[in-house]
């Protein structure tokens, strides 16, 4: 096996030229991703279902939720946000329980790219990222020029990190050396003007593709064009994460580290509310990857009422009473 | 013919949501007669199966409490009418629990029926007589208006399993609040059952949300609980209440003590009137 690299490093680069030739043409990569063993559903499911039975419990649990803490990226991406909104969810984010200072801090609060400034502004100092939706969240549905002005737009105000989604249409289409292209030249337009970049989540929406294969062949898609992350869903359709479907991610991102040694991290959003979901991602996590992972830096929630039911969780197990809404922020 | 078939044994279950679900715990204990002869299984529920009723009613909450009192009233009386159907199994089950002849628990059961009637005329009543025009020095209207408190958790009386039940269950939610019962610990049977008459009329999920077991082990995390705004603690003896009371305290419930009542009794608006709160408007009298 290939030593470990990050995505985001330098030498990450180098190793995705090495596998140049399977992105060389539009024939070459459908003939890789297509060549991708299918996914066993059926079994996919129930190995979900067998990681989300197993008992997490007192200082296991305690563990686990103050990680869960530590990796959700904050997230208000509503037509009706407001910069007063958003400064309180970073006001949030630092200090997530007001009655106790050792809760620990969110990773980063996500938010539409004209939001950034403010949110920057807000998280001064408190090491907490800020990541900006671009290239025309949720649908993707805009011309190429216009999601790379969207992300220089997202990155010059002061992003740490992208969620750009990709173009479903020309995926499921088969036009997918046109999203590998997508993807390459969104990443590029990460780079700021010193030289370093904006770290790239690549959404997938996996609610509407469809199938588990091509969540596979997405995955896969989205690492060879050089994605930091991995990311299921913007959250705005029916159906968002789900524990099969980011079990594939977290294969595929296993697999791709073995063949490559590039490490990819992965972020489920939509949709995850409870504590209990959090830990069994967590589960999967671990048993799927490895602890490697379990940190803020290679796996994130994307969720806002996720932090509530966490922090009633924290407060449950150090008063031993169960907790209520009254005592957590109404966002 | 009849003496050939198979006996259908009930299954007991709680209630909570709306839906019967076995205890999370997976535990049945076993309920027996006045006498000691089993009678049917009931769930054992944990501490967690009060969570789940605690998240259920407060989820109801909004629902219950912004609808009108008069439809509150209705849906109430639908309750009556539906237990009306139901009395031959309740005389059975209050008679086999209680250990009571069958004319005594006809008596008892046809008691419980007139009070939930009693309690459902109450619903656009209360402000009457819990609410006033508060006379102030200047041109304001003052109104002070009687409002359900949240979540009550209900600890029912032990000895009387239907009649007691009713008295405690009906007053709660027909200001508006919703409750969490911990059915009798010893005869829990009409409660149970008295849920599948809630689940038929009309009544939203998670409005009453029923619990059988050890009235200890449920009390003492519902009391704790945060998200409790009151409880009634008839169904516990002095030792309970006293710890109960403790831990209560901790986010200012209201508590009801428990106190020597007579349920077969007028139970006047005592029980009504202990679970709201008041809210007190000032409007001006315009020009």
């Amino acid at each position: 096996m290939p030593t470990t690299v990050p995505a985001y490093g330098k030498e990450a680069a180098e190793r995705l030229a090495s596998l140049a030739d399977v992105t060389a043409d539009d024939g070459a990569l459908r003939r890789f991703l297509h060549g991708l063993p299918g996914v066993d559903a059926v079994g996919l499911q129930a190995r979900a279902a067998t990681l989300g039975t197993r008992s997490i419990k007192t200082t296991a649990k305690a563990y686990a939720i103050d990680l869960a803490i530590s990796m959700i990226d904050l997230t208000t991406l509503e037509g009706a946000d407001t910069p007063g909104k958003v400064r309180a969810l970073c006001a949030k984010g630092i200090n997530p329980d007001p009655t106790d200072r050792t809760t620990p801090r969110v990773a980063a609060i996500c938010v539409y790219g004209d939001m950034v400034a403010t949110a920057k502004e807000a998280l001064k100092g408190s090491g907490i990222h800020v990541a900006a939706v671009a290239t025309a969240f949720p649908s993707g549905r805009a011309a190429l020029p216009v999601k790379l002005a969207d992300t220089r737009d997202a990155v010059a105000a002061g992003a740490d990190e992208i969620d750009m989604v990709i173009d479903r249409g020309a995926f499921l289409s088969g036009r997918y050396l046109e999203v590998f292209e997508e993807i390459r030249r969104v990443k590029e337009a990460c780079v700021r003007e010193d030289g370093t970049a904006a770290h790239l989540k690549v959404i997938f929406e996996t609610g509407e593709l469809q199938t588990y294969d091509n969540v596979r062949r997405a995955s896969w898609l989205a690492m060879l064009a050089g994605a930091d992350f991995i990311k299921t869903s913007t959250g705005k359709v029916a159906v968002n994460a789900t524990p099969p479907v980011t079990l594939v991610l977290l294969e595929a991102v296993r697999d791709f580290r073995a063949t490559t040694g590039v490490q990819v991290g992965v972020k489920p959003a939509g949709g995850i509310r409870t504590s209990k979901d959090a830990i069994k991602y967590l589960v999967m996590v671990n048993e799927t990857l490895g602890a490697e992972w379990l940190s803020p830096e290679w796996f994130r929630f994307g969720a806002s009422s996720l932090l509530n039911d966490l922090l009633m969780q924290r407060q449950k197990l150090s008063t031993g009473r169960y907790s209520g809404p009254d005592y957590v922020t109404v966002d | 013919m009849s003496d050939n078939r198979l006996s259908v044994l009930k299954t007991y279950k709680l209630f909570v949501g709306g839906t019967f679900p076995r205890s999370e715990s997976g535990r049945v204990y076993e309920v027996t007669d006045a006498k000691g002869q089993w009678l049917a299984n009931a769930p054992l529920a944990s501490r967690k199966d009060a969570r789940d009723a605690v998240v259920a009613a407060r989820k109801a909450f909004g629902g219950w409490s912004g609808a009108t009192a008069y439809n509150r009233g209705q849906i109430l009386y639908r309750v009556a009418e539906m237990l009306e159907g139901r009395r031959d199994q309740f005389i059975r089950e209050v008679a086999d629990g209680e250990g009571l002849s069958r004319a005594k628990a006809t008596a008892q059961v046809d008691a419980a029926i007139d009070r939930w009637v009693w309690y459902a005329g109450w619903s656009d009543k209360t402000a009457q007589i819990a609410g006033s025009a508060n006379p102030v020095a200047g041109p304001y209207f003052n109104l002070s208006a009687p409002e359900p408190t949240g979540v009550v958790a209900l600890l029912a009386p032990q000895a009387s399993s239907f009649l007691g039940l009713v008295s405690v269950i009906a007053p709660a939610i027909v200001t508006g609040n919703t409750a969490v019962v911990v059915a009798s610990e010893k005869s829990p049977l009409p409660a149970l059952s008295l849920a599948e008459v809630l689940a038929t009329s009309d009544l939203p999920g998670g409005v009453v949300n029923l619990l059988s077991g050890r009235t200890a082990e449920i009390a003492t995390p519902l009391a704790a609980h945060q998200d409790v705004n009151a409880i009634d603690l008839a169904g516990a003896d002095a030792e309970l209440a006293t710890e109960l009371e403790k831990a209560a305290a901790e986010n200012l419930k209201r508590v009801l003590r428990p106190q020597a009542v007579d349920w077969a009794a007028d139970p006047g608006t005592g029980r009504l009137l202990a679970f709201l709160e008041t809210k007190t408007v000032w409007h001006p009298m315009g020009a």
